[in-house]
């Protein structure tokens, strides 16, 4: 379970949100919603701890994320705006490089059926730095496919999408929640997910 | 399975590294140039006195392999940093300071071995004697370990900053200045006889300083570069 208390956060000198406070439970979607400049990237980067709140605490399994930074981040996987792949490198060996990072040993036909589902057979071995935008915010979206975490933290991963990649991610999405885990992302597009339950917390509010 | 994992994470990061260079080989080859030019442009510049050149030759290549060590230190974490893969590298469930040391040690291996490997060259342009080149040798192989570790903090603080390219060689060159003192000492001692152990020793000291604290505070460093 992840639970936020009386979080907040400062930029500069500007605050961008005080006393937020929400859990997520097991099989629950989490909609952040806010117009630009609301403190969506913030807060979804303090979640991860990449950021340090200013004020309150962000408590996992009912432990500060600070305090058991290792048993969080085994338990979490964040795509950011950032592909964070390789453009030197391709789809299969950043997939393979990024799962042994984390610890994970996949084989290749493992990470071949990932690229296949999400839609990049035939572009394995191509450096990303030649894929277009869409196609290599698919090769991190792959990432997704071949973790074993509980908690997804997204932000905004429909943009560069096509309609079939969007509807790919949807239905990966709602395989995840109904298999018990936790999704956080944020979104200007409408998302209709099939989910147990789904909240929304508003930033601009 | 815990330290498994980690080594296996460890040895990634490594041959990540390593790959992205030998993709890149440009880079690698850039500090390796600018060392051998560096020192070569000495003889031109000074005169061909032989025994003035035998003189400042540990100097004058201690110096160029401070500078060389200097340039390769922006893409340290810049290029991982630019293409949010440093972001992930934060979020993996392993101890930063031991990813961070290794991709260090993936640095040392592409811009400091390289160095040590090519200084015989130099030595013998300058006319230092066979003793005085493996010595140098030595030097530079306990130095340059040191040099990437410091850097690395200078690197990991300066990450994302504008103009962090000037900026890394204001905050790193001072704190080189030791290494750089016995380093180019050991081997002037030993041609004037007087025997390098002293030398060697506090370099080596320094090495295994760096070797301890330097991860721990680049992982810090990284972290503030990041919120």
């Amino acid at each position: 379970m992840l639970e936020v208390r009386e979080l907040e956060c400062v930029r500069g000198d500007h605050r961008l949100f005080k006393g937020l406070n929400f859990t997520l439970q097991a099989g629950e979607l989490l909609h952040l919603r806010g117009s630009n400049g609301a403190g969506k990237t913030s807060l979804l980067r303090t979640l991860c701890g990449l950021m340090v709140p200013a004020n309150g605490d962000v408590l996992w399994q009912g432990e500060s994320i600070r305090s058991s930074r290792d048993e969080y981040n085994r338990a979490l996987t964040y795509l950011g705006h950032l592909n964070g792949i390789k453009g030197e490198l391709s789809a299969i060996e950043n997939l393979q490089i990024s799962s042994s990072l984390s610890g994970i040993t996949l084989s290749e036909e493992a990470i071949l059926d990932a690229l296949t589902k999400i839609g990049l057979a035939g572009r394995e071995d191509l450096p990303t730095k030649v894929l277009s935008q869409g196609q290599k915010r698919r090769v991190a979206l792959a990432r997704l496919l071949l973790s074993k975490t509980t908690l997804w933290i997204l932000d905004e991963p429909f943009t560069a999408l096509d309609v079939q990649a969007v509807d790919d991610l949807k239905r990966l999405i709602s395989e995840h929640l109904n298999a018990d885990g936790m999704v956080i992302l944020t979104t200007h597009q409408h998302v209709e997910i099939e989910a147990g339950v789904m909240k929304e917390v508003d930033l601009s509010a | 399975m815990n330290e498994g994992s980690l080594f296996r994470a460890w040895r990634a990061m490594l041959v990540r590294d390593m790959l992205l260079a030998m993709r890149r080989k440009a880079d690698v080859l850039t500090t390796l140039f600018f060392f051998l030019i560096v020192v070569s442009l000495f003889p031109l510049g000074v005169g061909p006195e032989i025994e003035t050149l035998r003189q400042i030759a540990p100097g004058v290549i201690w110096v160029a392999a401070l500078l060389a060590a200097m340039l390769s230190l922006g893409r340290l974490f810049s290029d991982d940093y630019d293409d949010g893969t440093l972001e992930q590298i934060l979020l993996l469930p392993h101890s930063l300071s031991m990813m961070v040391l290794s991709k260090v040690f993936a640095h040392w291996l592409l811009s400091g071995l390289p160095l040590v490997v090519f200084s015989p060259l130099l030595g013998m342009q300058l006319g230092l004697d066979g003793d005085a080149i493996i010595l140098l040798m030595i030097t530079l192989a306990l130095g340059t370990p040191a040099l990437s570790l410091i850097g690395a903090v200078g690197a990991g603080l300066t990450l994302g900053l504008r103009g962090g390219g000037v900026l890394v060689s204001l905050l790193v060159l001072p704190l080189y200045i030791p290494i750089l003192i016995f380093g180019a000492g050991a081997v002037e001692s030993a041609a004037s006889g007087l025997g390098s152990e002293a030398h060697l020793s506090i370099l080596g000291a320094f090495f295994i300083v760096a070797l301890v604290v330097t991860p721990i505070s680049t992982a810090a460093a990284l972290r503030i570069s990041l919120d």
